[in-house]
């Protein structure tokens, strides 16, 4: 009977172990999970705080996941090494967990860059976790001063979940518009507008000097006083595992398109990984769900025996903000389409006949189907793209591509 | 499994579908009262171009990226069928940002909803299906593997 180990219990976890059962019913599966909580849905903190949805429906999968899949989870247990020769895993209570094969599944970590007087803040806060969510949660209320650092999306929909009970809400950052990493400066404005209206302030090219207790002193020379502080500014991939054996890393842990890790029966998956975006042909780490639920689910699959590939990542994110979405998908590169008015957006990027990339803001009908000639790469001369990039949709193909697509099982 | 199909040469573009379906699952009795002077929200529409139109709802697709997209595992795939549970969605709208066929929309409430071929309303068979007046859409087998 095969051993499998997993490490981390977030949803590459979960898929991981779908990805296993999939091929191998019988053999035995331990999780490691540093968080005492079943496999919960990471990108919905902030409609935690927010009251749209709370812990029990926040689980990924549901309640009998782990005894329906049959596998066993350490709760608060800690992966502190790798044997490589035995393959073996230490934890921190010193246990060993001997494996045939290993996936990291060990996420991303909040990045605090080193910033003066950082420990006189007595309120401060991440915000990755639902733990995090839980006590920040409760330490703002209405009137409740708070600052983020950090206008990335993490940052945003803190600032979102948190405006329903009135706090005073201001945001700064050291990029010069917000949600730098999926917007372009036009497009970030008009995000930043919307927010704005809803009460939340902008501190932009702007960064701390310094933290003295509730007081925050800018660069600009601004001064902010908060009650509560929150950090946002950015993530890095848990690689230290395979690295002190070894492993190729890069910004994140490098795999090949099975999932296996540069040492043999190790395997990796979600916001650890860096991978290929086929709409740059750069590898990079994109740290989003969807991505890390297909590479689980991968990664399970060829632990198991498979030989599933993973070789169609790109980034892609939905956002909205009080109502108003923004899509983002792939590279912003090449020649541009663009349709605007007052409160919606749409910019498509095309490159050597294909679409690149996309901005949409309030127009996110059917843009899946944009989203899927990125990804399949289709050539944009073998479609009706005059048509296409006015409106998202399957009219715009050819009779027999249609014919695949609605005719038969897909 | 049996899944909703158009025939492309069949249909009208009548948009009659859109209505039988938002009714199926209006959970009301009375077609008038349930879609009379509101606006609609089907779980099916209407595509073209030039003359031709056809209805396009979800595929359930074999390997639905839909479900993999899903932040709030709110989109399942059970017994062949694509399912949403609504109590989970938050309404990030993901799921119309992966599906290559623009098959999902949001409701009135900006919760997320889609064709799960009336197997869990009163109408019992596709709406859509019962109520064509050419015969372009069918709900029946094709091409399963055996």
């Amino acid at each position: 009977m095969k051993r499998y180990v997993i490490i981390g219990n977030g949803v590459a976890a979960a898929a991981c172990i779908e990805g296993i059962r999939s091929r191998d019913t019988e053999g035995e599966i331990t999780v490691v999970s540093e968080e005492k909580r079943d496999v919960y849905c990471r990108p919905l903190i902030s409609y935690y705080l927010e009251g749209k949805t709370d812990a029990e429906r926040m689980l990924y999968r549901g309640a009998d996941f782990y005894q329906h899949m049959g596998c066993r989870v350490l709760f608060g247990r800690r992966a502190v090494r790798l044997l490589k020769e035995e393959h073996e895993a230490e934890l921190d209570d010193g246990t060993v967990l001997p494996y045939d094969a290993l996936c990291l599944a060990t996420g991303s970590s909040p990045f605090v860059p080193p910033m003066e007087g950082l420990d006189t803040v007595p309120r401060r806060f991440s915000f990755m976790t639902l733990d995090d969510a839980v006590v920040l949660d409760k330490a703002v209320a209405e009137g409740t001063r708070v600052l983020i650092i950090g206008a990335g999306l993490i940052g945003l929909k803190c600032a979102e979940g948190l405006a329903g009970r009135d706090a005073d809400i201001t945001v700064c950052d050291l990029a010069d518009r917000v949600l730098s990493s999926i917007m372009d400066t036009e497009c970030a404005a008009m995000m930043q507008r919307h927010l704005e209206k809803k009460g939340i302030r902008f501190l932009l090219s702007d960064s701390v000097t310094r933290f003295d207790g509730g007081t925050a002193v800018m660069k600009s020379g601004a001064s902010v006083s908060f009650d509560v502080l929150v950090l946002a500014v950015g993530v890095r991939p848990n690689t230290s595992l395979l690295k002190e054996i070894g492993g190729d890393v890069g910004r994140g842990i490098r795999t090949d398109r099975h999932m296996e890790t540069s040492v043999p029966g190790i395997y990796a998956a979600g916001d650890c990984v860096e991978a290929e975006d086929v709409s740059s042909g750069q590898t990079k780490v994109m740290a989003i769900l969807p991505n890390a639920v297909m590479q689980g689910r991968t990664a399970g699959s060829c632990m198991a025996g498979g030989d599933d590939v993973f070789d169609r990542g790109i980034p892609m994110n939905s956002i909205g903000f009080f109502g108003l979405h923004a899509m983002t998908a792939g590279a912003y590169e090449g020649d541009l389409y663009e349709e605007k008015t007052e409160d919606s957006l749409k910019r498509l990027f095309t490159k050597d006949g294909l679409l690149k990339g996309f901005i949409l803001i309030g127009r996110e009908e059917r843009a899946g189907i944009y989203t899927s000639l990125i990804r399949e790469r289709t050539p944009l001369a073998s479609i009706d793209f005059e048509l296409m990039k006015k409106t998202a949709t399957t009219a715009a193909f050819s009779a027999d591509a249609r014919e695949k697509k609605f005719g038969g099982v897909v | 499994m049996k899944r909703i199909y158009v025939r492309e040469e069949w249909c009208l573009g009548c948009h009659l579908c859109e209505y039988n379906c938002a009714f199926a699952n209006s959970g009301l009795s009375d077609m008038a009262l349930a879609l009379k002077g509101k606006p609609i929200y089907p779980r099916i529409h209407i595509e073209g171009k030039d003359r031709i139109t056809y209805a396009v709802s979800c595929r359930h697709c074999e390997h639905p990226i839909c479900v993999d997209c899903c932040i709030a595992g709110a989109l399942s795939r059970e017994d062949g069928v694509i399912r949403i549970d609504q109590n989970k969605c938050v309404g990030c709208l993901t799921c119309m940002l992966a599906c290559p066929y623009g098959a999902l929309a949001p409701n009135e409430n900006g919760v997320m909803q889609k064709c799960e071929l009336c197997l869990r309303n009163s109408c019992g068979e596709p709406a859509c299906v019962k109520g064509c007046p050419n015969g372009a859409i069918v709900y029946e087998e094709r091409g399963e593997a055996v």
